[in-house]
């Protein structure tokens, strides 16, 4: 079959809404793209740990550090199920470490803020994995096989984790002065950069076009957006708080909120480089890795002298 | 009920408390995924075991009588005297002082790395693992129940521990280096575990305690066992540092507590 017969078959697979699997023929593009995306994803998870991490060793209660520590390990877990959802794609979980730590591959610029108080760890339940909700629940029906399998398993979790989060700042907000305050400057800092989880507006989107029509992608960056803004909206009425966007104002015309501009400059300077943490975060997985070199050497080998005195008592 | 039965509990709660912190450093930068999940796993065990003991001691204490509360003022949290409420799990964790802490020394040691965190878990759930068998014989029911529900999850540690004692002992001839420096900072820590203070004497004598001294020629002959397949050698040196069970730490206790405690001693008897 020529080349263009294999791409029409795969398209009519993709618009009929079936499952490619990993031995199934597919264009290099569409590899390439879930490459890419998938492991950016999984870098998110890694790299996520660590704002997060910050505070296990402070947390205020022991309820509180238990479903921290919980929670952080989950996210461990979904690097795993993703980096082998990439690995189904003919790429090692190694060769995807190189490129993260060497800068080739890319992680959700939201880890590269600081969590300055407490109150970060619920405002990122609540926000930052309610933004990854968001961006996630269609990927579940992503057209790649092991990739919306994994979802499926992710999203669960993190819909788990934005109740917490929500939670643990409601508690908050019904406490003292001290901790209310802690609370309202922890949504002022997170609120904007969780609105450019979601990427450029969809004019300006290098990828997102061929995404859509592979299935890789379902809705727009700016359609996700907004019904992040109006579940955001809503939900931080409860606890009595406000977002930091004078424009944010229900529009009856278009049964949406409104909300004010993003500050993009701010957007690609953290992508490309120069956020508060870019350096401080990539370090820190650069030393565990490194750290950690000996310890997978020595796992290799000892695993290799079993395996050779194994086969010497077998013979 | 007496007064060695609240110490008691709260000496097994402080070392699983104190191991969990520790392990939970490595959550985020262990060595390998895989590997950063179970340390992580571990550490949630830990602390689940913890807020067992300590939500157990909160109740024994919240039970008793004028006469017998004032007999355990010592041991008391100093702040939460004057919240004038019962007292609860997480008083015990973030208001008591370093004095007042009762884990193994053993337990509050740093980190170190990978060849040191592995060793001492498998030293101490060596141990545990023993323990939680005797426990099982608690004539207090609720910690026998505490060692039957931790019990399931110490085999896994000393399974998970033991592995990596022998990977690391028997891998490169770094792996093995390091096991042996980690071997010759550890091993004087490990006599604690079979020197009673008084209230575990009392403990034993009891009913619902456990001899620690009773122990300790299975869990020498467990360590040997694991060294002989990692080729490694347990120490002759019988020299042992203790003091942690009877309120007297290392220098590296209060930093772990003033971390720990931090939330807590900043905004006193919130809710978080
Ligand atoms: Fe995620
Ligand atoms: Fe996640
Ligand atoms: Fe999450």
């Amino acid at each position: 079959m020529p080349v263009q017969n294999f791409e029409s078959h795969f398209q009519e697979k993709i618009d009929a809404d079936v499952r490619i699997e990993p031995k199934d023929w597919m264009p290099e593009k569409y590899r390439q793209t879930l490459i890419r995306q998938i492991s950016q994803h999984a870098h998110s998870e890694i790299v996520g740990m660590l704002p997060e991490g910050n505070w296990i060793s402070r947390a205020p209660s022991l309820k509180r550090k238990q479903i921290l520590i919980a929670k952080v390990q989950d996210e461990a877990g979904h690097g795993l199920y993703l980096y082998s959802a990439a690995e189904t794609l003919g790429i090692s979980r190694d060769e995807m470490i190189g490129q993260l730590h060497s800068g080739k591959a890319k992680y959700s610029s939201i880890f590269n803020y600081p969590t300055l108080t407490w109150a970060d760890m619920g405002a990122i339940g609540w926000l930052v994995d309610g933004a990854a909700i968001m961006n996630q629940v269609p990927l579940c029906r992503t057209s790649y096989g092991p990739y919306s399998r994994a979802m499926i398993r992710v999203c669960k979790e993190e819909s788990f984790h934005q109740r917490q989060g929500f939670e643990s700042l409601l508690v908050l907000s019904r406490g003292t002065p001290e901790q209310r305050a802690m609370v309202q400057d922890a949504i002022d800092r997170w609120w904007w950069p969780s609105l450019m989880m979601f990427g450029p507006h969809d004019s300006e989107s290098l990828h997102s076009e061929q995404s859509m029509k592979w299935k890789i992608k379902r809705f727009s960056n700016d359609e996700l957006r907004q019904r992040f803004v109006d579940m955001i909206a809503e939900q931080v009425k409860l606890l009595g708080m406000t977002l930091p966007d004078p424009d944010l104002k229900w529009n009856e015309e278009r049964s949406h909120y409104d909300f004010g501009k993003i500050n993009w400059e701010e957007f690609w300077n953290v992508v490309s480089g120069n956020g508060p943490c870019n350096k401080q975060r990539l370090d820190a997985r650069k030393k565990a890795w490194d750290d950690g070199a000996w310890v997978r050497e020595a796992a290799k080998a000892h695993a290799e002298k079993r395996a050779a005195r194994n086969k010497q008592q077998a013979a | 009920m007496n007064k060695e039965l609240f110490i008691y509990t709260l000496h097994l709660a402080d070392n699983a408390l104190i191991l969990a912190q520790r392990n939970s450093e490595w959550t985020g930068h262990g060595p390998v995924l895989e590997q950063d999940i179970a340390i992580t796993n571990i550490a949630l065990d830990l602390l689940g075991q913890a807020r067992n003991y300590y939500q157990h001691a909160a109740a024994l204490y919240n039970s008793l009588s004028d006469h017998d509360k004032n007999s355990l003022e010592g041991s008391l949290p100093r702040p939460w005297k004057s919240f004038h409420r019962e007292l609860q799990e997480d008083d015990l964790a973030f208001l008591r002082d370093e004095h007042q802490y009762r884990n193994l020394l053993l337990t509050e040691l740093p980190k170190g790395d990978w060849a040191f965190t592995v060793l001492r878990q498998f030293f101490f759930s060596a141990f545990q693992h023993l323990f939680y068998q005797e426990l099982l014989q608690s004539s207090d029911p609720q910690l026998a129940a505490i060692a039957e529900k931790s019990s399931k999850e110490v085999a896994y540690h000393l399974r998970w521990s033991s592995e990596w004692v022998v990977r690391l002992g028997d891998g490169t001839e770094e792996s093995h280096r390091r096991m042996q420096e980690a071997l010759a900072d550890l091993w004087m820590f490990t006599g604690e575990f079979f020197t009673a203070a008084g209230y575990e004497q009392a403990a034993a004598t009891e009913g619902f305690g456990v001899d620690v001294l009773l122990l300790r020629e299975a869990w020498l002959k467990k360590v040997e066992a694991v060294f002989a397949e990692a080729t490694l050698e347990p120490p002759k040196q019988s020299w042992s540092q203790s003091g942690g069970k009877s309120g007297q730490h290392t220098e590296h206790l209060g930093y772990l507590l003033a971390e720990m405690q931090y939330l807590q001693r900043v905004y006193p008897n919130t809710t978080w």
